[in-house]
């Protein structure tokens, strides 16, 4: 600054040591701020990944985030735009990429799990290395059968671990239990979430909006769903003792979230829980 | 060897040093300099006089820059599928490219190298060491072009005496690599990832903004006000590992001595100016020399030259040609 202007009120002070000095302290703090910013990604307000549903084939949570190269090339191949990837706000969970179900679900209408292939850390897999552990409930019983290909020489996604389960946790507003049916587009004309209907076009998704249903008791989550066996609607006993429909999860749940995107009622009666394994009852 | 050992040491923190030995050759220029009665004023105003005007290497260089990283976004946006991913990894053309920065981070926060991670980062090694290693800095890293507007702003604030340059002590770039590395390895995450505005610029420019471009308007901020260039000269460890494959590269910056007029035009526009230290007047060991690993290969000294002593060369290009 103008520090030359001014006589030295100390004659013991050397500039250039002062200057030194300071010098020294600013790269520490330096150092402190480019270490410790970061870190905040480890505090709890950070943490808003762990919730987070992830694309199909994700190893388990902490794998994931320390695999995943941030490079997004599995949003660039997904036919629906389901994939997502995160911000700053979820600390290291930045660049990641995620599932909002309720908004665009994976209805896998790219028949081979596209993202998977793109993965270029094995954030993503086929098949998990040898190391790394299964949790029980998370592994598939039997490779799951999509099916849009059932009818193919191969039926299966090659899928040996779900990535979350449906469960229906708002039954009192699920309409199959009210025993009532549906009429219309599943989530009204504004939704802009797309689905691929094998009956309309094999290889080609479209809008929601444009496939609106007409059901005596509904049942569009389970008319929707992608995998073979993964629910059913099933007479069940109410809570009064008598016979009821409602919507049942089965094992081969693979957790791909579009029960929850076409579920008619607000908010969503079934959803899919992010890495909820499957525990036999 | 031992001027790539010192190349490396002085990208690592070391202040550069006066050579202890220098060539005949190198000797003798700097003895007729010395002595020589000749007139330097006019030779100097000559050579300003005939320099070339503009800055052809700037504009190649944008062009490049703002050209492959528009590459990126059309492979999404019009789904043309040149070039698939973000600055982190990449398929060009189907060929895994993986940066060799985070692909580092990933390793060690992993624990577990794929094939595909490997050919990538191998394939952008080979890359980068034949063309220069930094070279990714100045002419891919998006961060780069904006951190120079933000550097014009600087300099002008400082001229006008509205702030002044913070300098720190180089060496803290090593330090925070280390740091980085080692952060990666013992919390399992990829933290640094979390923090690079290469990463954060990259994916903002292909799948939209975010809150993140908050922290790299922060880090420009602190660019503008407080120091140079601070984030790639004393933190940034991308520069850091694309500098150490960049060591033994044979593209390069060449300095000739003997057309030098030691003006120091050139450490004033370098990001890396320690690397010019051998245009000062007597530091140059050698008749013909290049900067050192630390060089991002920007070409703006090669630009601001008024006598053609830097030019952009390929080691033994030249002895084949």
């Amino acid at each position: 600054m103008n520090t030359e202007k001014q006589k030295p009120t100390h004659p013991l002070v050397n500039k250039r040591k002062l200057e030194d000095r300071r010098r020294f302290l600013r790269t520490m703090f330096l150092a402190g701020t480019a270490i410790g910013i970061p870190l905040l990604g480890l505090t709890p307000m950070a943490r808003g990944w762990e919730s987070r549903m992830r694309p199909p084939g994700a190893l388990d949570e902490k794998d994931f985030l320390s695999s995943c190269i941030k490079c997004g090339q599995c949003v660039q191949v997904c036919p629906v735009q389901a994939i997502k990837l995160d911000d700053i706000s979820h600390g290291f969970g930045i660049g990641v990429p995620y599932i909002d179900s309720r908004k665009q679900a994976c209805d896998f209408s790219c028949d081979a799990v596209q993202c998977i292939l793109a993965c270029p850390t094995g954030a993503l897999t086929y098949h998990k290395p040898s190391f790394l552990e299964v949790r029980p409930g998370a592994k598939m019983a039997q490779p799951p059968v999509l099916l849009a290909k059932e009818n193919d020489p191969e039926p299966t996604l090659n899928l040996a671990e779900r990535t979350g389960l449906a469960v229906l946790v708002r039954p009192e507003t699920c309409l199959a239990r009210q025993g009532k049916g549906f009429k219309g587009q599943a989530r009204g004309a504004e939704f802009k979430g797309n689905m691929r209907f094998s009956k309309v076009d094999r290889w080609k998704p479209i809008p929601l909006k444009d496939h609106p249903f007409d059901v005596e008791v509904c049942d569009l989550c389970v008319r929707t769903c992608p995998i073979k066996g993964a629910i059913s609607l099933d007479n069940i006993a109410g809570k009064d003792g008598k016979m009821i429909k409602s919507p049942v999860v089965h094992e081969p749940c693979v957790g791909c979230g579009v029960c929850e995107m076409v579920c008619p009622t607000e908010p969503a009666s079934i959803v899919v829980e992010a890495r909820k394994t499957w525990e036999a009852a | 060897m031992s001027r790539y050992i010192e190349s490396l040491m002085v990208m690592l923190g070391r202040e550069p040093r006066k050579p202890e030995k220098f060539t005949s050759a190198a000797d003798t220029i700097h003895a007729l300099k010395r002595v020589e009665k000749v007139d330097w004023v006019a030779q100097k105003e000559h050579a300003r006089a005939h320099r070339s005007q503009g800055k052809p290497w700037r504009n190649r260089r944008w062009a490049f820059l703002i050209g492959i990283n528009l590459l990126f976004v059309l492979s999404f946006w019009l789904d043309i599928q040149i070039l698939e991913g973000a600055l982190t990894a990449s398929r060009l053309l189907g060929f895994h490219l993986i940066d060799i920065n985070s692909a580092l981070q990933v390793m060690l926060a992993h624990k577990h190298i794929i094939v595909n991670l490997l050919i990538g980062t191998g394939t952008v090694i080979v890359l980068w060491f034949l063309f220069g290693g930094r070279t990714f800095c100045s002419w891919v890293c998006p961060y780069h072009l904006v951190a120079e507007w933000a550097e014009k702003l600087h300099l002008y604030l400082v001229d006008k005496k509205v702030v002044t340059d913070h300098t720190f002590n180089r060496g803290v770039r090593t330090v925070l690599w280390v740091v980085f590395a080692a952060l990666a390895w013992v919390t399992g995450y990829t933290v640094f990832e979390t923090l690079s505005p290469t990463g954060i610029l990259s994916r903002a420019l292909i799948y939209g903004p975010g809150l993140a471009l908050g922290w790299v308007a922060l880090l420009l901020a602190f660019e503008i006000f407080y120091s140079r260039r601070g984030w790639c000269r004393y933190v940034c460890p991308i520069g850091l590992t694309y500098g150490i494959v960049g060591v033994f590269s044979p593209l390069r910056v060449k300095y000739t001595l003997n057309n030098c007029f030691h003006e120091g035009d050139c450490r004033k526009v370098c990001e890396v100016p320690h690397v010019l230290e051998i245009v000062k007047k007597g530091r140059a060991s050698d008749a013909i020399m290049d900067t050192g690993a630390d060089c991002t290969r920007c070409g703006a000294c090669v630009d601001v030259c008024p006598s053609g002593a830097l030019k952009f060369d390929v080691k033994g290009l030249s002895k084949l040609m």
